[in-house]
């Protein structure tokens, strides 16, 4: 037998140092967080490394060295017991480690599901802002309710303040993905979703749509601007006085499928996040996805509920 | 009126494109010279008595291999197109459309069309000879089974060059899938080519739970049964649970674009979201239906090559039902970011881990196998043994992406798509090659050549391992799936060459595999035992390789666990075997009752694959072409009660005596 594990663990070991070089390297955008929602999950990522190779790298060993110890050979001098085939104590050992190590694990997870869970807002002093992320066949589109502007393929957020981003579709189902700061969640039509996310350092982040959508999804990418507060409100002026405003008709091209240039626009449709979010429910109806149909008023409301 | 042909020609074939155009082209001279050679060597009748129309659960396996064997050839080609497309950014190779034409056939043809026939054809094979039975429980059944697996593979394959392929990924989620989003035929060659082949699949899901717990030779509990038996159990079981729900989804969707219903349309309160539940109910009991037969090809080829019983038999068995089991509640870990809240989440996050609890039990049982064994290594031993750290890294992975909050940075990113690649290549892929190589000279008498099969070893594992570590960290960089080109900025370029690097060191060891079998066909002595490998411990290798068409001449009495291992020691102990034992073997020859070959399953099966066609193009007269075709096939089976005959005992002393004959 050629040593096959000595190859093998050198090669995790490569990919292990890959992933650990990578915290300090900023390609690897999940490793590398800028806002507390990335952080947590990061570190949720290495309590679930540790414990996973503290089983893993014993069961490497042993397989190594039981694969080399009872090869055949003349001469070997070790035991060979065909019939030994079972004992409790060693079975219960094995049935008891990954038992630990699952409900471990399973602590740790159902603790930080409901933390993390994307509805929730994030504790701040700041007030959070609202932008809504509607995603089309094949651009982003995003709207400020509070600031009145709209940004395609591109968004800006002020540092740390929390962003509750509602998130809807025209047609097909994305994901809408902010590697740095967060993990990602699905835009669906008919519904909006909450994800809220934080950014506590200034800079560009890469984001993209996460779910296949069809022809030109791989054009789905946007960029995440986060600055100052200052910086922030004199880009919402610069936009308001220098950009037009994204008219009914603008919206109904959007709906086309195509792709689109980074745009920005001083003004958008009244409700156009809505609108688009309700294009297929009939009046009155009281379809599957009626309890994730929420106004921003519900979502205010059940905000003060958190604090 | 040659105006409307062509119109109707453009339509109809997909042309415009070089790369399928010359497809086309080889594909009809292939056909043209495949009905050459049969009609020059005069083979049609032979091809179709002694194949064709076969029930012979061995002859079935076998084709069922051969098909596998051809589809992970186009599987694997779609792959290397996608890896040399990603090896760039910004590549123009493929455009978009084409791109996800290919990751989608990619994975359904890997799936549907490759391990799941290599999975029944192994089933075929082995099943009855391992328990003692001389066919599966429904013989005429399991023809139709791999007939209709057969049409609809072929189905799914046409619209590569007829219509147009499915591009909206492997599952084919709505609203993208529906006719707003895919207007073409392709979505509709993906329906019809899986329905008709999951009715093939779940039929034979059936037939294989039955002839288990029916057809075992006297003496064989099951809890004396071989742990591959027990893995096909588990996994038939599993079928049977699963493909109905898959049928139902894919029909529902069907119906949406046939008939205009609304069951997953965003509009007319249609809800796309049931038909992710749906299809994840299905999906994820697939992989374990996959993988829990190559748990069982690892615990025969395992015990065999340490000379050593099998330890924590009855861990094993429980481990193996407990999966099956779990593998229906974990759907949801498949749709973690579709915001279902904290408490669905926490469930299937819990659910998904306990699974790698029995999952991690077997691992150990493996290794303690091994221990104070006596260890060789032929191929078959090699991917079993390069199986264990390769499937402890996928499963790790596993758990990774189980931690709900987690998956929320994992979800549809290039990590994911490492880890089902290890655990589908480095679990069924490597697992069915084990079971290739170990039963190969059971089916035909000869083994691989074992030289040419460690370079394709060599070159698989470490071309696995090139291709798929660069992709965990791919994902940790925010790579998304199913992008066919990407910015040059984000520094995502050389993991990707080193994974496509990776991926042509797999097409190498692809080409090695090839070359391997035409070697052995051409020079590898033809062996003259049953017992190929000196050391069998179940039944199949207690008759002659490969079996006759009766398989035991004499019906076998079990008294042990290892049954035919256990014989061999009582002989080389000189102990006599029990007396039940002796009886058995040595009662005179008696007629055995056989099923006649049929012509039915291929005939129904083909109006099957018209009906589907007909569907396809909404052309309602050949729709009922088809499916009248299907019910005269169905009056022709009823009303054949010539189906059966017996053969004679002078014949089998005759047939026994030439393989006794072969053995001195």
């Amino acid at each position: 037998m050629r040593p096959v594990f000595r190859k093998l663990s050198a090669m995790l070991s490569v990919t292990l140092l890959l992933i650990l070089t990578g915290c300090s390297n900023e390609k690897y955008l999940v490793l590398d967080p800028k806002g507390p929602i990335a952080s947590a999950q990061k570190d949720l990522i290495l309590i679930t490394v540790a414990i996973c190779t503290a089983i893993a790298i014993p069961v490497f060993i042993i397989t190594a060295v039981i694969v080399w110890r009872y090869r055949e050979r003349p001469n070997s001098k070790a035991s060979y017991k065909p019939n030994w085939e079972h004992s409790t104590k060693l079975e219960l050992t094995w049935w008891g480690i990954p038992i630990i190590a699952i409900i471990i694990l399973a602590i740790v997870t159902v603790n930080y599901t409901y933390k993390l869970e994307p509805s929730t807002a994030i504790q701040s002093d700041k007030e959070p802002i609202e932008i809504q992320v509607t995603s089309l066949d094949w651009k982003w589109l995003f709207t400020y309710p509070e600031q009145g502007v709209a940004t395609i393929n591109y968004v800006q957020m002020p540092v740390d303040t929390p962003v509750r981003f509602k998130l809807t579709s025209d047609m097909a189902m994305n994901s809408f993905w902010i590697p740095s700061l967060g993990g990602q969640l699905y835009t669906m039509s008919g519904m909006a979703m909450t994800l809220h996310l934080l950014a506590d350092e200034e800079g560009s982040y890469y984001g993209s749509g996460a779910n296949f959508t069809g022809e030109h999804f791989a054009q789905m990418t946007f960029t995440a601007n986060v600055t100052s507060q200052e910086e922030f409100d004199a880009w919402v002026k610069d936009v308001k006085s220098t950009e037009a405003a994204l008219t009914e008709e603008d919206v109904v091209k959007l709906k086309e499928k195509g792709t689109h240039e980074v745009a920005q626009f001083s003004s958008f449709p009244d409700n156009v996040f809505y609108d688009i979010m309700m294009q297929y429910v009939e009046e009155g109806e009281k379809g599957a996805h009626a309890h994730h149909v929420t106004t921003s008023e519900d979502a205010e409301a059940s905000e003060h509920q958190h604090h | 009126m040659f105006e409307t042909i062509k119109e109707f020609a453009s339509e109809f074939f997909v042309t415009g494109d070089p790369m399928i155009l010359g497809a086309q082209v080889s594909i009809a001279l292939a056909m043209v010279a495949i009905v050459f050679v049969l009609t020059y060597f005069k083979k049609w009748r032979w091809l179709w008595s002694e194949w064709l129309t076969s029930v012979d659960h061995k002859k079935i396996g076998i084709m069922y291999i051969i098909c596998s064997i051809l589809m992970l050839f186009r599987g694997g080609v779609d792959a290397l197109l996608m890896r040399v497309q990603l090896a760039a950014p910004e590549l123009e190779f493929l455009h978009a459309d084409h791109y996800n034409q290919i990751f989608t056939t990619h994975g359904v043809i890997m799936i549907l069309f490759m391990a799941m026939p290599l999975m029944f054809g192994l089933f075929n094979i082995i099943v009855p000879l391992q328990i003692g039975a001389r066919d599966v429980a429904f013989p005429f059944l399991n023809s139709f089974s791999f007939w209709m697996f057969f049409a609809g593979a072929m189905l799914f394959n046409l619209s590569f060059v007829i219509g147009g392929s499915p591009d909206a990924g492997w599952l084919a989620y709505p609203p993208l899938s529906e006719l707003t989003g895919s207007p073409g035929v392709g979505q509709d060659f993906y329906i019809w080519g899986i329905q008709i082949s999951g009715v093939g699949s779940l039929a034979s899901g059936i037939n294989f739970v039955v002839t288990i717990l029916k057809m075992r030779a006297p003496g064989m509990k099951l809890m004396k049964m071989p742990m591959f038996s027990w893995s096909v159990l588990a996994s038939s079981v599993t079928i049977m649970f699963a493909f109905p729900i898959l049928t139902v989804t894919l029909f529902l969707l069907f119906l949406d674009r046939y008939v205009g219903a609304h069951f997953f349309t965003v509009d007319a309160g249609g809800n796309p979201m049931m038909y992710l539940n749906l299809i994840w109910m299905w999906g994820h009991p697939e992989v374990y239906i996959v993988v829990l037969p190559a748990f069982g090809i690892f615990s025969e080829v395992v015990a065999t090559f340490s000379k050593k019983k099998i330890f924590g038999y009855k861990s094993m068995v429980f481990a193996l039902m407990s999966i099956s089991f779990f593998s229906f509640f974990t759907w949801a870990h498949h749709f973690f970011t579709m915001g279902s809240g904290a408490n669905v989440n926490a469930f299937f996050a819990v659910t998904t881990m306990i699974i790698a609890i029995p999952t991690g039990v077997k691992v150990f049982n493996w290794l303690f196998t091994m221990y104070r064994g006596k260890l060789s290594f032929p191929t078959p031993m090699m991917w079993a043994v390069a199986f264990i750290p390769c499937f402890v890294v996928g499963g790790m992975t596993g758990v990774m992406l189980s931690v709900a909050p987690a998956d929320f940075q994992f979800h549809n990113s290039y990590f994911l798509i490492a880890h089902f690649h290890q655990v589908l290549i480095g679990g069924v892929v490597f697992g069915y090659f084990a079971g290739l190589y170990y039963w190969w000279p059971k089916m035909f008498g000869f083994k691989l050549h074992e030289g040419l099969g460690k370079w394709a070893f060599w070159f698989w594992n470490i071309g696995f391992y090139v291709c798929f570590m660069p992709q965990y960290a791919l994902g940790l960089m925010g790579m998304t799936r199913r992008f066919n080109e990407y910015n040059f900025d984000m520094g995502w370029q050389p993991l990707n060459v080193v994974s496509t690097i990776g991926a042509f060191l797999m097409g190498i060891a692809f080409i090695f595999q090839v070359w391997q079998i035409a070697h052995s066909i051409r020079f590898m002595k033809k062996e003259n035992t049953g017992d190929n490998w000196g050391q069998g411990r179940t039944l199949e290798w207690s008759i002659p390789s490969p079996a006759p068409f009766y398989n035991f001449a004499r019906t076998p009495k079990v008294v042990a666990q290892d049954d035919w291992w256990e014989k061999q020691q009582r002989r080389e102990r000189g102990e006599a075997d029990p007396a039940e034992v002796i009886a058995a073997d040595n009662a005179p020859l008696e007629p055995i009752h056989m099923p006649k070959n049929s012509g039915i399953p291929i005939i129904m099966s083909g109006f099957w694959f018209i009906a589907g066609f007909g569907f396809v193009w909404d052309w309602t007269w050949m729709v009922v072409l088809g499916l009248v075709g299907v019910a005269v096939s169905m009056l022709a089976r009823s009303f054949n009660y010539n189906d059966d005959y017996y053969v004679q005992a002078d014949e089998i002393e005759r047939i026994e005596a030439a393989a006794a004959r072969g053995a001195n």
